[in-house]
Protein backbone atom coordinates (compact mmCIF):
# COMPACT_ATOMS: atom_id res chain seq x y z
CA UNK A 1 0.00 0.00 0.00
CA UNK A 2 2.88 2.15 0.06
CA UNK A 3 3.02 2.86 -3.70
CA UNK A 4 2.40 7.09 -3.88
CA UNK A 5 -0.24 6.96 -6.47
CA UNK A 6 -1.89 3.64 -8.05
CA UNK A 7 -1.74 3.40 -12.20
CA UNK A 8 -5.00 5.23 -13.64
CA UNK A 9 -7.98 2.63 -15.08
CA UNK A 10 -7.87 2.33 -18.82
CA UNK A 11 -10.77 0.51 -20.71
CA UNK A 12 -10.11 -1.50 -23.99
CA UNK A 13 -11.75 -1.72 -27.16
CA UNK A 14 -11.23 -4.59 -29.77
CA UNK A 15 -11.99 -4.49 -33.41
CA UNK A 16 -11.82 -8.15 -33.70
CA UNK A 17 -11.58 -7.81 -37.74
CA UNK A 18 -12.24 -4.71 -40.25
CA UNK A 19 -15.39 -4.38 -41.21
CA UNK A 20 -16.86 -4.97 -37.94
CA UNK A 21 -16.86 -2.34 -34.83
CA UNK A 22 -14.50 -1.75 -31.76
CA UNK A 23 -16.07 -3.92 -28.87
CA UNK A 24 -15.30 -3.14 -24.74
CA UNK A 25 -12.98 -6.11 -23.64
CA UNK A 26 -12.69 -5.15 -20.48
CA UNK A 27 -10.37 -2.36 -18.21
CA UNK A 28 -6.59 -2.37 -16.62
CA UNK A 29 -3.83 -0.01 -15.33
CA UNK A 30 -0.87 1.77 -16.73
CA UNK A 31 0.62 4.27 -16.22
CA UNK A 32 0.50 6.17 -19.53
CA UNK A 33 -1.37 5.65 -23.12
CA UNK A 34 1.91 3.73 -24.17
CA UNK A 35 1.88 1.81 -21.65
CA UNK A 36 -1.59 0.99 -22.15
CA UNK A 37 -1.56 0.51 -25.40
CA UNK A 38 0.85 -2.21 -24.92
CA UNK A 39 -1.03 -3.84 -21.77
CA UNK A 40 -3.99 -4.31 -23.98
CA UNK A 41 -2.02 -6.20 -26.43
CA UNK A 42 -0.94 -8.33 -23.61
CA UNK A 43 -3.82 -8.95 -21.66
CA UNK A 44 -6.38 -8.58 -24.72
CA UNK A 45 -5.14 -9.98 -27.74
CA UNK A 46 -2.88 -13.15 -26.99
CA UNK A 47 -4.46 -15.31 -29.20
CA UNK A 48 -4.93 -12.84 -32.33
CA UNK A 49 -8.53 -11.88 -30.99
CA UNK A 50 -7.92 -8.35 -32.78
CA UNK A 51 -6.82 -6.00 -35.82
CA UNK A 52 -6.69 -2.92 -33.84
CA UNK A 53 -6.60 -1.56 -30.54
CA UNK A 54 -8.79 1.35 -29.06
CA UNK A 55 -7.47 2.60 -25.06
CA UNK A 56 -9.24 5.42 -23.35
CA UNK A 57 -8.49 6.57 -19.75
CA UNK A 58 -11.77 5.32 -17.81
CA UNK A 59 -12.42 8.87 -16.06
CA UNK A 60 -12.86 10.01 -19.46
CA UNK A 61 -15.99 8.27 -20.59
CA UNK A 62 -19.47 9.72 -18.97
CA UNK A 63 -21.91 7.03 -18.44
CA UNK A 64 -25.62 7.12 -18.61
CA UNK A 65 -27.09 6.92 -14.73
CA UNK A 66 -29.02 3.40 -14.46
CA UNK A 67 -31.21 5.14 -12.13
CA UNK A 68 -32.45 7.67 -14.73
CA UNK A 69 -33.83 4.99 -16.78
CA UNK A 70 -37.09 5.78 -16.91
CA UNK A 71 -36.72 9.15 -18.16
CA UNK A 72 -34.14 8.04 -20.29
CA UNK A 73 -35.17 4.99 -22.45
CA UNK A 74 -39.27 4.76 -21.99
CA UNK A 75 -40.48 7.78 -23.81
CA UNK A 76 -39.39 5.33 -27.07
CA UNK A 77 -41.48 2.26 -25.59
CA UNK A 78 -44.72 3.97 -27.35
CA UNK A 79 -43.41 5.13 -30.57
CA UNK A 80 -44.03 2.19 -32.61
CA UNK A 81 -44.97 4.39 -35.53
CA UNK A 82 -40.88 3.84 -35.83
CA UNK A 83 -41.14 0.06 -36.50
CA UNK A 84 -41.90 -0.89 -40.06
CA UNK A 85 -44.90 -3.07 -38.63
CA UNK A 86 -46.53 -0.08 -37.66
CA UNK A 87 -47.42 0.16 -41.28
CA UNK A 88 -50.32 -1.62 -43.02
CA UNK A 89 -49.80 -2.56 -46.47
CA UNK A 90 -51.36 -5.03 -48.84
CA UNK A 91 -50.20 -8.46 -49.16
CA UNK A 92 -50.14 -8.36 -53.06
CA UNK A 93 -46.79 -5.91 -52.41
CA UNK A 94 -43.57 -7.41 -52.22
CA UNK A 95 -40.32 -6.33 -51.23
CA UNK A 96 -41.05 -3.64 -49.18
CA UNK B 1 -36.64 4.78 4.70
CA UNK B 2 -37.18 1.40 5.74
CA UNK B 3 -39.70 0.51 3.17
CA UNK B 4 -37.85 1.95 0.56
CA UNK B 5 -35.05 -0.53 0.80
CA UNK B 6 -37.41 -3.57 0.60
CA UNK B 7 -38.93 -1.86 -2.38
CA UNK B 8 -35.14 -1.99 -3.47
CA UNK B 9 -34.47 -5.48 -2.58
CA UNK B 10 -37.59 -6.91 -3.58
CA UNK B 11 -37.40 -5.37 -7.45
CA UNK B 12 -33.33 -6.22 -7.23
CA UNK B 13 -34.24 -9.83 -6.51
CA UNK B 14 -37.26 -9.85 -9.46
CA UNK B 15 -34.47 -8.88 -11.67
CA UNK B 16 -32.30 -11.18 -10.99
CA UNK B 17 -34.96 -13.92 -11.00
CA UNK B 18 -36.38 -12.37 -14.79
CA UNK B 19 -32.69 -13.56 -15.71
CA UNK B 20 -31.71 -9.98 -15.94
CA UNK B 21 -28.14 -8.86 -15.71
CA UNK B 22 -26.62 -6.83 -12.61
CA UNK B 23 -24.03 -4.18 -13.87
CA UNK B 24 -21.97 -2.18 -12.09
CA UNK B 25 -24.03 1.29 -11.71
CA UNK B 26 -27.36 -0.11 -10.90
CA UNK B 27 -28.63 -0.27 -7.26
CA UNK B 28 -27.69 -3.65 -5.63
CA UNK B 29 -28.03 -4.48 -1.94
CA UNK B 30 -24.67 -4.03 0.10
CA UNK B 31 -24.71 -7.93 0.87
CA UNK B 32 -24.12 -8.41 -2.49
CA UNK B 33 -21.65 -6.11 -3.46
CA UNK B 34 -19.49 -7.29 -0.49
CA UNK B 35 -20.47 -11.26 -1.29
CA UNK B 36 -19.08 -9.85 -4.68
CA UNK B 37 -16.05 -8.54 -3.90
CA UNK B 38 -15.27 -11.12 -1.80
CA UNK B 39 -16.07 -13.93 -4.38
CA UNK B 40 -14.22 -12.34 -7.38
CA UNK B 41 -11.25 -10.98 -5.81
CA UNK B 42 -10.44 -14.30 -3.95
CA UNK B 43 -11.03 -15.91 -7.23
CA UNK B 44 -8.30 -13.32 -9.13
CA UNK B 45 -5.48 -14.06 -6.07
CA UNK B 46 -6.35 -17.85 -6.84
CA UNK B 47 -5.34 -17.28 -10.45
CA UNK B 48 -2.00 -14.84 -9.73
CA UNK B 49 -0.66 -16.95 -6.64
CA UNK B 50 -1.20 -19.86 -9.07
CA UNK B 51 1.38 -18.71 -11.21
CA UNK B 52 3.66 -19.55 -8.62
CA UNK B 53 3.47 -23.49 -8.01
CA UNK B 54 3.91 -23.58 -11.59
CA UNK B 55 6.46 -21.13 -12.51
CA UNK B 56 8.32 -23.36 -10.79
CA UNK B 57 9.30 -25.74 -13.16
CA UNK B 58 9.16 -23.50 -16.38
CA UNK B 59 13.11 -23.00 -16.22
CA UNK B 60 13.07 -27.13 -15.89
CA UNK B 61 10.50 -28.11 -18.36
CA UNK B 62 11.67 -31.32 -20.19
CA UNK B 63 11.47 -30.00 -23.80
CA UNK B 64 10.86 -26.66 -25.41
CA UNK B 65 7.33 -28.11 -27.12
CA UNK B 66 6.49 -27.99 -22.81
CA UNK B 67 8.19 -24.94 -21.98
CA UNK B 68 6.15 -22.80 -24.32
CA UNK B 69 3.41 -24.36 -23.92
CA UNK B 70 3.65 -23.99 -19.86
CA UNK B 71 5.13 -20.43 -19.94
CA UNK B 72 1.39 -18.88 -22.42
CA UNK B 73 -0.84 -21.46 -19.83
CA UNK B 74 1.15 -19.58 -16.71
CA UNK B 75 0.91 -15.93 -18.71
CA UNK B 76 -3.10 -16.89 -19.75
CA UNK B 77 -3.05 -16.96 -15.76
CA UNK B 78 -1.93 -13.60 -15.00
CA UNK B 79 -4.61 -12.77 -17.62
CA UNK B 80 -6.83 -14.43 -16.09
CA UNK B 81 -6.32 -12.11 -12.36
CA UNK B 82 -6.10 -9.22 -14.22
CA UNK B 83 -9.77 -9.72 -16.11
CA UNK B 84 -11.15 -10.87 -12.36
CA UNK B 85 -9.07 -7.85 -10.49
CA UNK B 86 -11.16 -5.18 -13.39
CA UNK B 87 -14.51 -6.83 -12.33
CA UNK B 88 -13.46 -6.70 -9.27
CA UNK B 89 -12.34 -2.89 -9.38
CA UNK B 90 -16.48 -2.25 -10.65
CA UNK B 91 -17.40 -2.63 -7.60
CA UNK B 92 -15.79 -0.03 -5.87
CA UNK B 93 -12.53 -1.63 -4.51
CA UNK B 94 -9.29 -0.18 -5.83
CA UNK B 95 -6.30 -2.21 -7.31
CA UNK B 96 -4.67 -1.11 -4.52
CA UNK B 97 -6.70 -2.46 -1.83
CA UNK B 98 -7.28 -5.83 -2.99
CA UNK B 99 -3.66 -7.11 -2.88
CA UNK B 100 -3.83 -5.20 0.79
CA UNK B 101 -6.05 -7.86 1.51
CA UNK B 102 -4.19 -10.41 -0.43
CA UNK B 103 -0.59 -9.30 1.25
CA UNK B 104 -1.66 -9.37 4.74
CA UNK B 105 -4.20 -12.40 4.57
CA UNK B 106 -7.90 -10.90 4.87
CA UNK B 107 -8.64 -12.02 1.61
CA UNK B 108 -8.15 -15.72 0.51
CA UNK B 109 -6.99 -17.83 -2.52
CA UNK B 110 -8.23 -21.42 -3.40
CA UNK B 111 -5.80 -23.77 -1.04
CA UNK B 112 -4.52 -25.98 -3.81
CA UNK B 113 -1.54 -23.55 -4.64
CA UNK B 114 -0.85 -24.80 -0.78
CA UNK B 115 0.99 -27.72 -1.73
CA UNK B 116 4.02 -28.07 -3.21
CA UNK B 117 5.06 -29.33 -6.95
CA UNK B 118 7.45 -31.93 -6.20
CA UNK B 119 7.86 -33.39 -9.60
CA UNK B 120 7.85 -33.10 -13.07
CA UNK B 121 4.25 -34.77 -13.34
CA UNK B 122 2.77 -32.62 -10.79
CA UNK B 123 2.82 -29.56 -13.37
CA UNK B 124 0.72 -32.30 -15.53
CA UNK B 125 -1.76 -33.12 -12.76
CA UNK B 126 -2.07 -29.61 -12.18
CA UNK B 127 -3.06 -28.81 -15.75
CA UNK B 128 -5.81 -32.08 -15.92
CA UNK B 129 -7.30 -31.65 -12.61
CA UNK B 130 -6.64 -28.17 -10.93
CA UNK B 131 -7.51 -26.76 -14.58
CA UNK B 132 -10.16 -29.49 -14.87
CA UNK B 133 -11.94 -28.32 -11.72
CA UNK B 134 -11.74 -24.77 -12.27
CA UNK B 135 -13.65 -25.13 -15.50
CA UNK B 136 -16.35 -26.80 -13.93
CA UNK B 137 -16.89 -23.94 -11.51
CA UNK B 138 -15.74 -21.53 -14.11
CA UNK B 139 -18.14 -22.43 -17.17
CA UNK B 140 -21.17 -22.50 -14.35
CA UNK B 141 -20.14 -18.78 -13.61
CA UNK B 142 -21.02 -17.53 -17.25
CA UNK B 143 -24.05 -17.52 -16.26
CA UNK B 144 -23.21 -15.68 -12.81
CA UNK B 145 -25.60 -12.49 -12.15
CA UNK B 146 -23.15 -9.92 -12.09
CA UNK B 147 -22.46 -8.79 -15.53
CA UNK B 148 -18.65 -8.22 -15.73
CA UNK B 149 -18.27 -11.20 -13.19
CA UNK B 150 -19.68 -13.33 -16.27
CA UNK B 151 -17.99 -12.04 -19.02
CA UNK B 152 -14.55 -12.80 -17.42
CA UNK B 153 -15.63 -16.26 -17.12
CA UNK B 154 -16.69 -16.37 -20.53
CA UNK B 155 -13.32 -14.61 -21.53
CA UNK B 156 -11.47 -17.21 -19.09
CA UNK B 157 -13.37 -20.44 -20.61
CA UNK B 158 -12.04 -19.79 -23.52
CA UNK B 159 -8.53 -20.05 -22.50
CA UNK B 160 -8.78 -22.76 -20.20
CA UNK B 161 -9.25 -25.45 -22.33
CA UNK B 162 -5.91 -25.88 -23.51
CA UNK B 163 -4.39 -25.48 -20.40
CA UNK B 164 -6.18 -29.01 -19.17
CA UNK B 165 -5.09 -30.27 -22.44
CA UNK B 166 -1.56 -29.29 -22.33
CA UNK B 167 -1.70 -31.05 -18.49
CA UNK B 168 -3.30 -34.23 -19.94
CA UNK B 169 -1.00 -34.65 -22.63
CA UNK B 170 1.96 -34.53 -20.12
CA UNK B 171 0.49 -37.44 -18.21
CA UNK B 172 -0.42 -39.40 -21.80
CA UNK B 173 3.24 -39.20 -22.56
CA UNK B 174 4.37 -40.24 -18.96
CA UNK B 175 2.25 -42.70 -18.62
CA UNK B 176 3.72 -44.14 -22.16
CA UNK B 177 6.81 -43.58 -21.13
CA UNK B 178 9.00 -46.02 -18.84
CA UNK B 179 7.55 -47.76 -15.60
CA UNK B 180 9.31 -45.12 -13.30
CA UNK B 181 8.02 -42.10 -15.47
CA UNK B 182 4.35 -43.65 -14.93
CA UNK B 183 5.00 -44.24 -11.31
CA UNK B 184 5.98 -40.36 -11.74
CA UNK B 185 2.79 -39.44 -13.35
CA UNK B 186 0.89 -41.64 -10.59
CA UNK B 187 2.52 -40.04 -7.22
CA UNK B 188 1.28 -36.92 -8.28
CA UNK B 189 -2.25 -37.87 -8.96
CA UNK B 190 -2.27 -39.47 -5.34
CA UNK B 191 -1.31 -36.18 -3.69
CA UNK B 192 -3.56 -34.25 -6.20
CA UNK B 193 -6.64 -35.71 -6.61
CA UNK B 194 -7.88 -35.04 -2.59
CA UNK B 195 -6.96 -31.59 -2.81
CA UNK B 196 -7.93 -31.29 -6.32
CA UNK B 197 -12.00 -32.39 -5.16
CA UNK B 198 -11.55 -30.03 -1.91
CA UNK B 199 -11.22 -26.88 -4.76
CA UNK B 200 -15.38 -27.48 -4.72
CA UNK B 201 -15.14 -25.83 -0.74
CA UNK B 202 -17.08 -27.92 1.97
CA UNK B 203 -20.25 -29.62 1.77
CA UNK B 204 -23.26 -28.54 1.39
CA UNK B 205 -24.39 -28.78 4.79
CA UNK B 206 -21.91 -27.12 5.95
CA UNK B 207 -21.63 -24.12 2.98
CA UNK B 208 -23.99 -21.87 4.90
CA UNK B 209 -23.79 -18.95 2.18
CA UNK B 210 -24.79 -21.16 -0.20
CA UNK B 211 -28.58 -20.83 -0.07
CA UNK B 212 -27.80 -16.88 -0.38
CA UNK B 213 -25.77 -17.30 -3.17
CA UNK B 214 -28.12 -19.31 -5.41
CA UNK B 215 -30.75 -16.87 -4.34
CA UNK B 216 -28.81 -14.10 -5.88
CA UNK B 217 -27.51 -16.43 -8.76
CA UNK B 218 -24.25 -15.87 -7.60
CA UNK B 219 -23.60 -19.26 -8.19
CA UNK B 220 -25.64 -22.26 -10.05
CA UNK B 221 -24.95 -25.00 -8.53
CA UNK B 222 -24.09 -26.82 -4.72
CA UNK B 223 -20.39 -27.92 -4.11
CA UNK B 224 -21.00 -30.71 -4.14
CA UNK B 225 -23.27 -30.62 -7.57
CA UNK B 226 -20.26 -29.70 -8.89
CA UNK B 227 -17.94 -31.57 -7.08
CA UNK B 228 -20.07 -35.12 -8.35
CA UNK B 229 -19.93 -33.56 -11.91
CA UNK B 230 -16.05 -33.26 -11.56
CA UNK B 231 -15.46 -36.86 -10.57
CA UNK B 232 -17.80 -38.00 -12.91
CA UNK B 233 -15.73 -36.95 -15.84
CA UNK B 234 -12.41 -37.36 -14.38
CA UNK B 235 -12.90 -41.02 -13.40
CA UNK B 236 -12.83 -42.01 -17.03
CA UNK B 237 -9.91 -39.84 -17.80
CA UNK B 238 -8.19 -41.72 -15.20
CA UNK B 239 -8.97 -44.95 -16.89
CA UNK B 240 -7.24 -43.80 -20.48
CA UNK B 241 -4.42 -42.75 -18.32
CA UNK B 242 -4.48 -46.19 -17.07
CA UNK B 243 -4.16 -44.52 -13.21
CA UNK B 244 -5.72 -45.35 -10.17
CA UNK B 245 -7.31 -43.20 -8.37
CA UNK B 246 -6.32 -42.84 -4.47
CA UNK B 247 -9.83 -43.69 -3.44
CA UNK B 248 -10.77 -47.37 -2.67
CA UNK B 249 -14.55 -46.81 -1.87
CA UNK B 250 -14.55 -45.11 -5.46
CA UNK B 251 -17.09 -47.00 -7.60
CA UNK B 252 -19.78 -46.89 -10.04
CA UNK B 253 -23.34 -46.14 -8.38
CA UNK B 254 -25.65 -47.55 -11.22
CA UNK B 255 -29.26 -46.52 -9.46
CA UNK B 256 -27.47 -42.89 -9.10
CA UNK B 257 -25.47 -42.82 -12.36
CA UNK B 258 -22.74 -41.07 -10.85
CA UNK B 259 -19.49 -42.11 -8.88
CA UNK B 260 -19.33 -42.91 -5.03
CA UNK B 261 -16.62 -41.58 -3.31
CA UNK B 262 -15.08 -42.23 -0.26
CA UNK B 263 -14.86 -39.34 2.96
CA UNK B 264 -13.62 -36.12 2.37
CA UNK B 265 -10.70 -35.12 4.84
CA UNK B 266 -11.90 -31.75 5.79
CA UNK B 267 -9.49 -31.22 8.78
CA UNK B 268 -6.78 -31.27 5.90
CA UNK B 269 -9.19 -28.89 4.33
CA UNK B 270 -9.71 -26.55 7.14
CA UNK B 271 -5.78 -26.65 7.96
CA UNK B 272 -4.56 -25.03 4.82
CA UNK B 273 -6.77 -22.68 4.80
CA UNK B 274 -6.50 -21.50 7.99
CA UNK B 275 -2.69 -21.22 6.62
CA UNK B 276 -1.23 -24.70 8.02
CA UNK B 277 -0.68 -25.75 4.50
CA UNK B 278 2.97 -27.03 3.30
CA UNK B 279 3.59 -23.97 1.07
CA UNK B 280 1.18 -20.81 2.75
CA UNK B 281 3.94 -18.82 3.84
CA UNK B 282 6.10 -19.73 0.91
CA UNK B 283 3.28 -18.58 -1.58
CA UNK B 284 2.31 -14.98 0.15
CA UNK B 285 6.14 -14.47 1.00
CA UNK B 286 6.64 -14.16 -3.14
CA UNK B 287 3.88 -12.24 -3.59
CA UNK B 288 4.70 -9.71 -0.73
CA UNK B 289 8.20 -9.84 -2.11
CA UNK B 290 7.21 -9.11 -5.84
CA UNK B 291 5.04 -6.26 -4.84
CA UNK B 292 7.63 -4.74 -2.52
CA UNK B 293 10.30 -5.12 -4.53
CA UNK B 294 8.17 -3.77 -7.55
CA UNK B 295 7.40 -0.33 -6.13
CA UNK B 296 10.08 1.32 -7.60
CA UNK B 297 8.88 0.64 -11.05
CA UNK B 298 5.50 1.32 -10.17
CA UNK B 299 6.29 5.13 -9.13
CA UNK B 300 8.85 5.86 -11.25
CA UNK B 301 6.65 4.56 -14.55
CA UNK B 302 3.97 7.02 -12.55
CA UNK B 303 6.62 9.88 -12.16
CA UNK B 304 7.97 9.61 -15.88
CA UNK B 305 4.29 9.36 -17.04
CA UNK B 306 3.63 12.79 -15.09
CA UNK B 307 6.53 14.36 -16.67
CA UNK B 308 5.76 13.91 -19.78
CA UNK B 309 2.38 14.97 -19.21
CA UNK B 310 3.85 18.33 -17.93
CA UNK B 311 6.20 18.88 -21.16
CA UNK B 312 3.41 18.09 -23.63
CA UNK B 313 1.05 20.98 -21.54
CA UNK B 314 4.06 23.36 -21.43
CA UNK B 315 4.93 22.97 -25.42
CA UNK B 316 0.97 23.51 -26.17
CA UNK B 317 1.55 26.67 -23.85
CA UNK B 318 4.68 28.17 -25.31
FE1 LIG C 1 -7.17 -19.50 -14.95
FE1 LIG D 1 -5.98 -22.29 -16.18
Amino acid sequence: MSTKKEWPIWEVFIRSKNGLEHRHAGSLHAADAEMAMENARDVYTRRQEGVSLWVVESKHIVASNPEANGEMFAPAEDKVYRHPTFYELPIELKHM
Amino acid sequence: MELDINKLENDFQARIDAGENIEPKSWMPEKYRKTHIRQISQHGHSEIVGMLPEGNWITRAPSLRRKVGLLAKVQDEAGHGLYLYSAAETLGISRDELFHQLHTGKAKYSSIFNYPTLSWADIGAIGWLVDGAAIINQVMLTRTSYGPYARAMVRICKEESFHQRQGYEMMLTLCAGTPAQKEMAQDALNRFWWPSIMMFGPRDEESPHTEQAMKWKIKLKTNDELRQQFIDITVPQAEILGLTIPDPDLKWNEETGHYDHGPIDWDEFWQVVKGNGRCNKERLGARVKAWDDGEWVRDAAMAFAEKKEKSKEAKKAS
